[in-house]
């Protein structure tokens, strides 16, 4: 158990990513597997069910800390996480108990669901008595179904691939439904992959380069197939073996997230991969961006959520068919199979990705308008006779996919906080929020962290440092008078901002050294956009 | 019954000592104060006199700078219009003291800031007998338990040791006066080489000429050797959190020493890699026994958790109250620390 709490620990006092990932890792190194299948368990998001009344559990410690209820009030006050304080008050711990965690869940935690109260009592007493400090807040957290540490199950699968030395992936694969917190199932995460076990193993995603030339330098317009740049999810839909695996472009496995898409998945023929794009959609088109990062962020799909951010694939590439690998095929054979897959399947959340045609550049480049009403980002150009590549191919491969982007929006907008930015930008102000005019107010808008070169992030640090107004944290509010050109995506009504809208990806295009605040964009101006975007849309 | 006369009484000045007309750690200019300890917020310019303790004289006028100060040593009685005033080792910084003072056969004990646990940068707090004691209450709430010293710096050199094997400095962001001597003074010093802030630097040769033990450390500008950097141990003011003045050490791990990293939400908005609960001031279970060994039936409550501890002490029988004051509590996170003004305060830990 003193491992454990001891991860638990610097898990939840550390903001760094890469921390976390070493903490865990060096965990998962020396636990025992039986400890490890446990620690997986917890970690990766399952929850213990509340076996004790929190109204009885404070009456308890109330009474073992030997306070009056007033006083142990005022500490919850204080401390704001009732297991924390419990385990602040309890007297200090006679010999420690440092059985193994899994011999603290099964002989003591789980026993206790099936115990009458009395019962209840006198073992959380012998528990407390056990256990030191950081035992008793792990152990609190437990029997109130409160556990929850900021990692995700992405973090956690990495950290035991490092700690075993096995592919990520694999890992992944077999974490995958429920998880028995087993020794042996620990064991058979970490077991030499068997070729059977191969199933769920996706391709590497071949991924686009912007255009950054004209597009007539790409040859004859009818060399190329032209699609909407899709703003979703990249995602591949797997199945081999009889089953179903959703990976996302970050090696993650979304299987269980995105029930629809395994849906479709099932009703694949067995050895069959797609590549596509997960979007949040109804009647033929895609929703707002922000939907399905909303329906993404749930941990529990409830039918509200579903009903209200339905998910579709929209399918692009076939990569593999009958259990042969098509990736060297032509893109225009595979594009073909791929049409006569999904129109044989006539699943409702299957679509494939419509080719965007013209008769020459000039045509295309005037579908490309349509884009934002369209609610997609521009035009991915695939050579038709281009093999699919692994990764991000070289530039001048000649195979490469590429992403025709319509132009951001551009604002001009003040600075007024920034915030210290992470690992190597800790000691830099690298994260900026600006705002824009609204009845003489300077009202905040977007936050923004990229575009800038060191050079230029160093200049604005020190213009922060000089400009400071006040600090809360690690946040400073800066003197309004530095302007700079924000870019963005897309924009949408948003209840949730003070200024009423929601931009997509922003970032710093310029630093806007000749223009005075008083020159900066509007409200009024984003409010226009919203109101363009909303017309273009058919 | 004759109610016992108030020897000291606390007014918009300070403490307020009326029959010997002197103030204990006034926080408005007055003509002859008395000093607990160099803290920001209980040692102040501006005074016409000032009497300290002799262990405390160098780290004052390294803070307050040219002052008309008279200094004694711990126990050592003066007359100040007919009061007798002594000063007795508090244990909380370096120089600090309890005043005693003695009128007519009443005694009272103004304590200023407290910690009972000795820990061989000061003399250590020594319980004086009197009728009305004055204590702080800055972790005034059962919650705030200090673990043993050796147990707190075997994990801190333990985690020193570990990043200098990954070739990482480490940084300890401590207050300088006191807290960072602490520090300096506990760890293991063998692990590699030690980094002061200017500001902890000059803290440490006034603690070297009052004869306190330190290792040997360095100004950041002596270390020549860049890569001797990431093997040390950096201690800094809280103020060079996100400073500039980091970039020098790299990728570094963070540690923040603060009674107040004993919560965890204290330690997650702190956004360090590493809560040292290390506190100059004395824990629940301190401010008792301190006060039961006065065995004074009248307690005034300053500075922290004043009601919480107002309540409790009524409850255990004592006749408490609340003495109003301007002090801050827990200097690292103190508004009225001035080296620190970088500092901003965790709100939400702060006492009531």
């Amino acid at each position: 158990m003193r491992a454990f709490a001891q991860l638990v620990q610097r898990l939840d006092e550390t903001t760094s990513t890469n921390a976390k990932l070493a903490a865990l890792t060096a965990y998962f190194r020396d636990a025992d597997d039986a400890d490890a299948a446990w620690a997986v368990f917890f970690l990766a998001g399952h929850k213990p069910r509340q076996v004790v009344p929190t109204k009885a559990l404070r009456a308890l410690a109330t009474r073992v800390a030997v306070i009056p209820e007033w006083l142990f009030e005022e500490a919850y006050q204080a401390v704001g996480d009732l297991a924390e304080t419990i385990a602040h008050l309890l007297p200090e711990p006679g010999v420690v108990d440092d059985a193994p965690l899994a011999r603290w869940i099964e002989a003591r935690l789980l026993p206790l669901r099936d115990l009458p109260p009395d019962a209840i009592e006198r073992a959380l007493l012998r528990a407390w008595a056990d256990l030191d400090h950081r035992g008793r807040f792990v152990w609190n957290k437990l029997i109130t179904g409160g556990f929850r540490v900021g990692v995700s199950k992405l973090l956690v699968t990495r950290a035991v691939a490092a700690a075993g030395g096995v592919d990520p992936r694999l890992v992944a694969e077999r974490l995958m439904g429920d998880w028995q917190p087993t020794p042996a199932r620990y064991r058979a995460l970490l077991a030499e992959g068997d070729p059977s076990e191969r199933a769920g193993r996706p391709y590497p995603f071949f991924l686009a380069h912007p255009l950054e030339r004209s597009v007539e330098s790409l040859g004859p317009v009818t060399d190329w197939h032209a699609e909407w740049k899709w703003d979703g999810i990249r995602a591949q839909l797997i199945r081999r073996s009889g089953r179903v695996f959703v990976w996302s472009r970050g090696d993650e496995l979304v299987t269980e997230r995105l029930p629809e898409i395994a849906a479709i998945g099932a009703a694949l023929p067995d050895g069959t991969v797609l590549d596509g794009e997960v979007l949040a959609w109804r009647d033929g088109a895609p929703l707002p961006f922000a939907l399905l990062q909303q329906r993404i962020g749930r941990k529990t799909l409830t039918p509200k959520v579903l009903r209200d951010a339905p998910v579709a694939l929209v399918a692009y590439d076939l990569l593999e068919a009958d259990g042969e690998d098509l990736r060297a095929r032509p893109f225009a054979q595979r594009r073909e199979r791929l049409a006569a897959l999904v129109d044989a399947l006539a699943h409702p959340a299957l679509t494939l990705s419509p080719a965007v045609v013209a008769d020459d550049w000039a045509g295309l480049a005037r579908l490309r308008e349509e884009s934002r009403g369209r609610r997609v980002e521009g035009l991915m150009l695939k050579r038709i006779d281009a093999a699919y590549g692994a990764g991000r191919v070289k530039l001048g491969s000649g195979g490469e996919w590429w992403k025709w982007k319509i132009d951001p929006y551009r604002v001009d907008a003040v600075l007024v906080y920034a915030q210290r930015g992470h690992g190597r930008r800790a000691s830099l102000y690298t994260d900026y929020t600006f705002a824009v005019w609204s009845d003489g107010a300077l009202v905040p808008f977007a936050k923004a962290y990229s575009g800038l070169t060191d050079a230029e992030i160093a200049t604005v640090d020190a213009f922060i440092r000089q400009h400071t107004i006040e600090k809360f944290g690690p946040v400073r509010s800066v003197t309004p008078s530095l302007v700079m050109e924000i870019g963005f995506e897309g924009i949408q009504r948003s209840p949730r901002h003070r200024s009423g809208v929601a931009v997509r990806f922003p970032r710093m295009l310029r630093i806007r050294d000749d223009k005075r605040i008083d020159e900066a964009d509007s409200l009024d101006r984003l409010h226009a956009l919203l109101a363009d975007a909303d017309a273009q849309r058919p | 019954m004759l109610a016992n006369p108030d020897l000291i009484r606390a007014t918009d000045r300070g403490l307020y000592c009326p029959p010997g007309d002197f103030y204990i750690d006034p926080w408005r200019p007055v003509d002859r104060a008395v000093i607990t300890h160099a803290h920001g917020d209980h040692a102040r310019r501006g005074h016409t006199h000032y009497l300290a303790a002799r262990d405390g004289e160098a780290v004052l006028r390294a803070r307050l700078g040219d002052i008309a100060l008279q200094c004694v040593g711990y126990g050592e009685s003066v007359d100040i219009g007919g009061v007798r005033v002594s000063l007795h080792p508090a244990g909380h910084v370096l120089g600090s003291a309890q005043v005693r003072v003695e009128h007519r056969g009443e005694v009272w004990v103004a304590s200023g800031d407290y910690k009972v646990e000795s820990d061989g940068t000061c003399a250590p707090f020594d319980p004086v007998r009197c009728h009305a004691f004055i204590t702080e209450s800055t972790f005034g709430l059962p919650i705030y338990r200090w673990r043993p010293q050796a147990e707190l710096f075997a994990e801190l050199n333990a985690w020193w040791r570990d990043n200098a094997a990954a070739g990482r400095a480490s940084v300890v962001f401590a207050y300088a006066f006191g807290k960072a001597q602490r520090i300096l003074a506990g760890v293991d010093a063998s692990i590699g080489p030690i980094v002061c802030h200017g500001a902890v630097q000059v803290l440490n040769a006034a603690y070297r000429a009052t004869d306190v033990a330190l290792p040997e450390t360095f100004a950041v500008g002596d270390v020549a050797d860049r890569t001797a950097l990431r093997q040390a141990l950096v201690v800094a003011p809280p103020s060079a959190q996100g400073t500039p003045w980091l970039r020098r050490f790299g990728d570094y791990s963070d540690a923040f020493a603060s009674g107040w990293m004993q919560l965890r939400g204290a330690r997650r908005r702190r956004a360090v890699d590493r809560g040292l609960v290390l506190s100059d001031h004395a824990d629940w279970p301190g401010l008792h026994q301190a006060i039961r060994a006065t065995g004074a039936e009248r307690v005034f409550v300053t500075h922290g958790y004043v009601p919480v501890m107002v309540r409790w002490l009524t409850e255990q029988g004592f006749d408490a109250r609340a003495m109003e004051s301007e002090y801050g509590g827990e200097q690292d996170d103190g508004a009225a620390a001035e080296e620190t003004p970088d500092a901003a305060p965790v709100s939400t830990v702060a006492a009531p």
